[in-house]
């Protein structure tokens, strides 16, 4: 009989913080901008400078801390890690080793199996380093140090998880409470979130771990997803071949499927941590941890709790609706213009879910406004537009985020409820289509959706179709 | 005499009274470097027409009464590991032979608030590692006493320049004693502060847990008033710390009547030269004479603060050092094959080998396995270093020993063993390590003409005892000019 492997995963999640201004610098944290444009003597490492720490970094690590039930080290400590690279301007990235903000906590996630608690073996503060650009026209490489400074926390998990599918689950179980927390907007595509898997496979039943390895360079659940299946048969495969598995760092390109050996830990690095010397210990007392813990907003399951009751939404919705903290965001913020939890439900469940999965987006990626949706919903209950030109102002809504009332009057597209227009339209139909009037009257139900459907034709879409509906059946 | 022989708080008077210009201030420093500077390269950098111009700036200043406080006016060399925006800033170092600045040090800062106007930028050890000066890689700098003799380190060009009346007065650094060592060889007074008492923004890290900005003068009250002008609280530099008191001089009183006075049995022991033990216990006495209760003590771990140093302060500039790199300002080889070739080379080319045997010592202690063993270890030791001066501070207000073993080596003598060049460390270092000030004034000369310092330490945030003490032994007439300006 074949062996049996199963896999053993272990993940390091680092999380861009939200934090305006960078961790040890005044400097603006925002995406994009010229390059360089967001530097100062601080994160390009210019001789003479030194790091001031910003407390909003502590505020957010604490919180994620708590929020993941980990025990807050209430005197920790930034330590040097030293390595010469371009993109790191001091060549040592400011992090902690000896003393991590949090350690040992632990998430809930579901499986198959039933809930499954994996361990959170230490949270720690780091700064981003800067990004390089290679030129091969001009055969050099160029440094943009807007990056540099931006404050990270690595959560750092234990061995724990088992398949590609917990660690999804921990991962959405992360993003979620850290998106809920605002400490993060947790995009892997752009990078502020970032997952590095650690993978080993060992025969059932066996006490010793087997050699790991450590996978770099995956930017969605997807590639996550395939990177462990693939490392996983990739191991077996060696295991099987009676060959070892080398412990080593290796980078994942998703296009091609494979994995490539980055560096082993005969080429590892010794950093050389130690204390940093320009700052300070920081002394967290347990006040502060009181405040941060009662500012805590409300977390996805209170807030899915709250739906079912506040709002009567249906257990799978209110699911939906909170698996996303931009999601949530958006409901609550529409419902509170509109007063109408179902509809604004209704619409983010159907025609959004649709539209997101046709442009393949996440929900962080949607951008219109709580504004625009309320005033949509207005014109469809006031009978201003049908739901079928409802649905069309919602697609332009979705990727411009345009104001549906000016958009309706601007492009005509006001229902019309003008009896004796319809009328007059419906008898033209009627006298054009003798043919379907006659398989009507033959007991083909079926042939009145098609007069309907001329008759929408013929008004452009804007007739109201329940009128449409009535006046036929009179004239028919 | 020349303006140059008067002490800066005697010049800035002048100045305010309208007895000399600014102009006329900057003008009489610019003729002493011209005079003297070829013999004693005190400079890296002498910025003629920059301090003509910012005279002609602080004078109407002055004029119009914004610029009030003693300073004002009053020429001043900065040591160059102190950033000055647009003036070049080198560290004595081939590897930022071209580094300009694009903002000044707060030290600085707070100088230019009081109307200093800046000559230029004094010469030192290589990253102010050394005790000679000998380690610059723009040669070394001479001792105005006997220019056959070196001026001590790392500040020896500030100080130097200062003794030979090429500024009123200078900034100097000290990491292990490197303001109050050059002081003592080349006559002048120099402080050390307690730690987080000068903003470190800007002064280019050598052992950032150590290092300290301080003034370089003619007297006591030069130094209390420098040092109440680039004391403050700057949130820029987070192990700076809001002290309670700023007024140094309100300590500047002929009066150590009942100061208890602790001399450390250990200081006085094995390799101290004969001439500089009589001189300091000499200026005990004098201080007994004036009223203060000296009397002898055990100083604990005396022999463990040279080790204990060394580690601690290679292991931070091992990494501070690392930004040298040749990517983003400085010194880059000519000719190199990718980025770790450049890397290597732009750093072997850079640094000077003092630089590099303190580079490798740093590395190796933090390296994986010997971290706890040296790194680990010398932390424990500062930390009962300190409890050792805690301990005597319960007793004394302050601590009275020699500056250096000995007076100014000869040039060459001590580069050929550097065991023997750290060693010259020993009284200085463990104030350092325990982070308490410290100043250096003149006790006389010994048999060869060469000044002796006295040290007096006092406990962290204590200044004004030790200026107090070395105010009043100053008033019986200690300071003596060199010889080479009395032709």
């Amino acid at each position: 009989m074949a062996k049996q492997y199963e896999t053993v995963i272990g993940l390091e999640v680092h999380v861009e913080l939200a934090t305006k201004t960078k961790i040890f610098c005044s400097c603006s944290t925002e995406f994009g901008g010229a390059p360089n444009s967001h530097t100062c003597p601080v994160c390009t490492g210019m001789p003479g400078s030194l790091p001031v720490l910003n407390k909003q970094v502590v505020e957010y690590a604490i919180a994620v801390g708590l929020a993941t039930n980990c025990s807050i080290t209430q005197y920790c400590k930034f330590d040097r890690k030293n390595y010469f690279y371009p993109d790191n301007p001091q060549n040592y990235q400011i992090s902690q080793l000896y003393l991590p903000i949090c350690r040992n906590g632990g998430v809930e996630i579901d499986t198959p199996a039933g809930k499954k608690t994996i361990g959170i073996h230490e949270i720690h503060m780091e700064e981003d380093a800067g990004k390089l650009i290679h030129d091969e026209w001009e055969d050099c490489s160029l440094v943009d140090f807007n990056r540099s400074g931006v404050p990270l926390i690595e959560i750092v998990s234990e061995p724990d998880m088992r398949s590609a599918e917990e660690v999804i689950a921990y991962l959405d179980k992360l993003r979620l409470i850290i998106q809920y927390l605002g400490a993060s907007d947790c995009k892997l595509n752009e990078g502020s979130m970032r997952a590095d898997v650690n993978l080993s496979v060992r025969e059932v039943g066996a006490k010793e771990f087997g050699t790991r390895t450590e996978m770099k360079n995956l930017n969605s659940f997807k590639a996550i997803a395939r990177a462990i299946e693939g490392e996983r048969a990739r191991q077996i495969e060696l295991l099987e071949e009676g060959k070892e598995v080398v412990q080593e760092t290796r980078r994942w390109d998703d296009n091609k499927e494979y994995s490539y050996a980055m560096r082993s830990k005969e080429d590892a690095q010794d950093y050389r941590y130690f204390p940093d010397p320009d700052l300070v210990p920081i002394m967290i007392s347990d006040e502060w941890i009181e405040r941060i813990k009662a500012a805590q907003p409300e977390l996805r399951t209170e807030k899915l709790e709250r739906y079912k009751k506040e709002f009567d939404i249906p257990d799978y919705d209110a699911e939906i609706l909170t698996s996303s903290k931009t999601m949530a965001d958006l409901f609550e913020a529409t419902t509170e213009l509109c007063k109408k939890p179902k509809k604004v439900s209704n619409w983010l469940m159907v025609e959004t879910l649709r539209l997101m999965k046709e442009n393949d987006m996440e929900a962080e990626d949607l951008s219109f406004s709580p504004e625009n949706l309320a005033k949509l919903i207005e014109l469809v209950d006031a009978g201003t537009i049908n739901s079928s030109v409802a649905k069309e102002v919602f697609e332009v809504i979705f990727k411009e985020d345009i104001d549906p009332d000016k958009y309706v009057e601007e492009k005509g597209l006001k229902a019309v409820n003008d009896e004796g227009a319809l009328r007059a339209t419906i008898e033209e139909v009627i006298a054009n289509n003798p043919q379907s009037v006659e398989d009507y009257h033959n007991g083909k139900e079926k042939a009145i959706g098609f007069l309907v459907g001329q008759t929408m034709k013929a008004m452009q879409g804007k007739a109201n179709p329940g009128m449409v509906n009535k006046i036929l059946k009179e004239l028919l | 005499m020349s303006l140059m022989s008067l002490t800066a708080v005697e010049l800035g008077k002048k100045i305010k009274a309208k007895e000399v210009t600014v102009k006329e201030a900057v003008e009489a420093a610019i003729a002493q470097i011209e005079k003297s500077e070829e013999t004693l390269n005190c400079y890296v950098t002498v910025d003629k027409e920059g301090a003509l111009k910012k005279a002609e700036e602080v004078q109407k200043l002055i004029d119009d009464g914004t610029l009030t406080g003693p300073l004002a006016g009053v020429p001043v060399a900065i040591k160059d590991n102190m950033c000055t925006k647009d003036m070049l800033t080198t560290c004595s170092s081939k590897i930022l032979s071209n580094f300009v600045p694009t903002y000044t040090a707060e030290a600085v800062v707070n100088l230019e608030k009081a109307g200093a106007v800046i000559l230029g930028k004094t010469n030192m050890d290589e990253f102010a590692m050394g005790s000679t000066n000998e380690t610059s890689a723009y040669g070394a700098v001479k001792n105005p006493w006997n220019t056959e003799h070196v001026p001590g380190g790392s500040s020896g060009g500030s100080c130097a320049a200062v003794a030979a009346e090429e500024c009123s007065y200078a900034l100097g650094s000290d990491t292990g004693g490197s303001i109050r060592q050059p002081s003592s060889f080349c006559g002048v007074t120099g402080i050390k502060p307690t730690y987080g008492t000068v903003s470190r923004y800007g002064l280019i890290a050598y052992g950032s847990s150590l290092d300290q900005i301080g003034p370089v003068a003619k007297d006591v009250t030069d130094c209390a008033t420098i040092l109440e002008a680039i004391a403050s609280y700057d949130p820029k530099d987070s192990t700076s710390v809001k002290r309670e008191d700023y007024d140094f001089t309100s300590a500047l009183v002929d009066d150590v009547k009942g100061l208890k006075i602790g001399i450390p049995k250990a200081y006085f022991g094995e390799g101290l030269d004969k001439e500089v033990k009589e001189a300091v216990l000499a200026a005990a006495k004098v201080l007994e004479e004036k009223g203060a209760i000296v009397e002898e003590f055990d100083l604990g771990l005396v022999d463990y603060a040279i080790p204990a140093y060394y580690v601690i302060a290679a292991a931070e500039a091992s990494s501070n050092l690392s930004r040298f790199d040749g990517v983003k300002y400085g010194y880059r080889t000519e000719d190199y094959e990718g980025l770790h070739n450049m890397y290597k080379k732009t750093r072997s080319e850079g640094f000077g080998a003092e630089v590099k045997r303190r580079i490798m010592l740093g590395s190796f202690v933090l390296s994986s396995g010997y971290y706890d063993a040296y790194y680990l270890k010398a932390l424990r030791t500062k930390a009962l270093i300190k409890k050792e001066f805690d301990k005597a501070f319960e007793k004394y207000d302050v601590i009275l020993g020699p500056a250096a073993p000995t007076t100014a080596p000869k040039l060459g003598d001590s580069l050929s063993d550097p065991i023997k060049m750290y060693l010259g460390d020993i009284y200085t270092i463990s104030v350092n390590l325990a982070g308490l000030p410290g100043i250096s004034v003149p006790c006389g000369t010994d048999s060869k003409g060469l000044p002796i310092g006295l040290q007096l330490i006092g406990d962290c945030f204590k200044e004004k005892n030790i200026i107090r003490a070395a105010y009043a032994y100053e008033q019986t007439g200690s300071y003596k000019r060199p010889g080479m300006l009395e032709e």
